[in-house]
């Protein structure tokens, strides 16, 4: 069995809903976390994305003139100086399945539909921990990787080809941004 | 594949994309423990912590009730513009998000239909009137009348009856307009009560 040393953690979260930021700041100081830095829109979260260099943002959806799904797009800019690789959990009241192909097309990680739980939100964070997904660049799209399982029976066009041409590593762009505050 | 460095990142390049992966930096903060000996259960410490802040959630849906009637006044006078709908509708869709979790699932049923209406009807000086207020008023209700005894199966009635009236109205105004069609006729990924 897994636990999550929480106090090791850094987040931050946005909501322009000051009851939920509430809500969220229990749960995750229940969990044991305690760097976590709130934000009430998206202008101010991606300010102190930048600044806090957060492990994990949890994020509303709906929110006044630059919303959660503006932030995850800011943030998934590959060539971006912050980190661009953070696992981002978009907690929402949207409920709507459209809404989870939209948010995953925007780069974000896990979709939490409120009403929010202890236990959802747990899980959606172990598995940012423990189980994360390789990125994918294409022209249009950059974030972590949308196939979550290989299907056996997928008879549709298929949008990724080519053959592996190169591998080549390239430092960390998260330990410069840490470096660099 | 080349043996991943420490703090390295592996970029893999095929002819229409990238592959990008990271060495997992959160995997330090992950302890493997017996599950014998395992007896911390964040999740129910969670639980008791929000139980602990239940003594505020009344007031708290109180705010966003009240906050919904005033962004509804607004419209009332002023009819709907991109903002008084913004309004109206953040309002109504926070307390769909929050309701449940304060301990009023009934007030956040109510608050999803208004939610419905406000993102699909085609035109919204053509919804009737009462059909938002009554939404509004049903809000008010659940939320001030909830401490009374026997008023759970009157909200959880009465925002049924509200979705069934919204639903209809909206099967009919959306009939040329097969996207929202669909839209409405999905299912809720919400979790259940």
């Amino acid at each position: 069995m897994y636990r999550i040393d929480f106090n090791k953690l850094r987040f931050l979260i946005c909501d322009d809903n000051p009851h939920m930021r509430r809500i969220l700041r229990t749960l995750l100081h229940s969990f044991g976390a305690r760097e976590v830095y709130e934000a009430e829109d998206g202008a101010t979260a991606l300010e102190m994305y930048t600044h806090y260099v957060p492990d994990i943002v949890i994020t509303d959806w709906s929110m006044p003139i630059f919303d959660g799904l503006e932030l995850a797009q800011m943030i998934r800019q590959p060539e971006s100086n912050a980190n661009p690789y953070a696992p981002i959990i978009m907690l929402t009241a949207h409920s709507e399945k459209r809404r989870v192909t939209v948010a995953r097309d925007a780069g974000v990680t896990e979709f939490l539909a409120k009403p929010i739980s202890a236990k959802g939100l747990y899980q959606r964070i172990l598995n940012v921990v423990a189980n994360p997904r390789p990125f994918i660049k294409t022209k249009t799209y950059f974030g972590p990787d949308r196939r979550r399982n290989t299907s056996s029976t997928y008879i549709g066009p298929e949008r990724r080809v080519g053959g592996e041409m190169e591998v080549m590593q390239q430092p960390s762009l998260l330990d410069k941004a840490r470096s660099s505050i | 594949m080349a043996k991943e460095k420490p703090g390295a990142i592996e970029v893999k390049t095929f002819a229409t994309h990238h592959v990008i992966t990271q060495p997992n930096r959160l995997r330090k903060v992950l302890r493997r423990i017996p599950p014998d000996i395992d007896h911390d259960d964040p999740v129910a410490r969670a639980e008791q912590a929000l139980a602990d802040l239940s003594g505020e959630f009344k007031q708290w849906m109180t705010i966003e009730a009240d906050r919904l009637s005033a962004a509804h006044a607004v419209v009332l006078r002023h009819g709907f513009s991109h903002e008084t709908r913004e309004e109206l509708f953040r309002a109504a869709h926070d307390i769909k998000g929050d309701a449940a979790t304060f301990g009023f699932p009934s007030a956040g049923a109510a608050a999803e239909s208004l939610c419905r209406i406000i993102e699909h009807a085609p035109d919204l000086d053509q919804v009737p009137p009462e059909l938002i207020t009554h939404h509004i008023n049903a809000i008010q209700a659940i939320v001030r009348e909830r401490t009374k005894l026997d008023t759970a199966v009157m909200a959880g009635a009465l925002s049924r009856q509200l979705r069934g009236i919204a639903d209809e109205f909206l099967l009919k105004v959306n009939r040329d307009r097969p996207e929202h069609l669909e839209a409405i006729l999905a299912p809720s990924i919400a979790p259940a009560e």
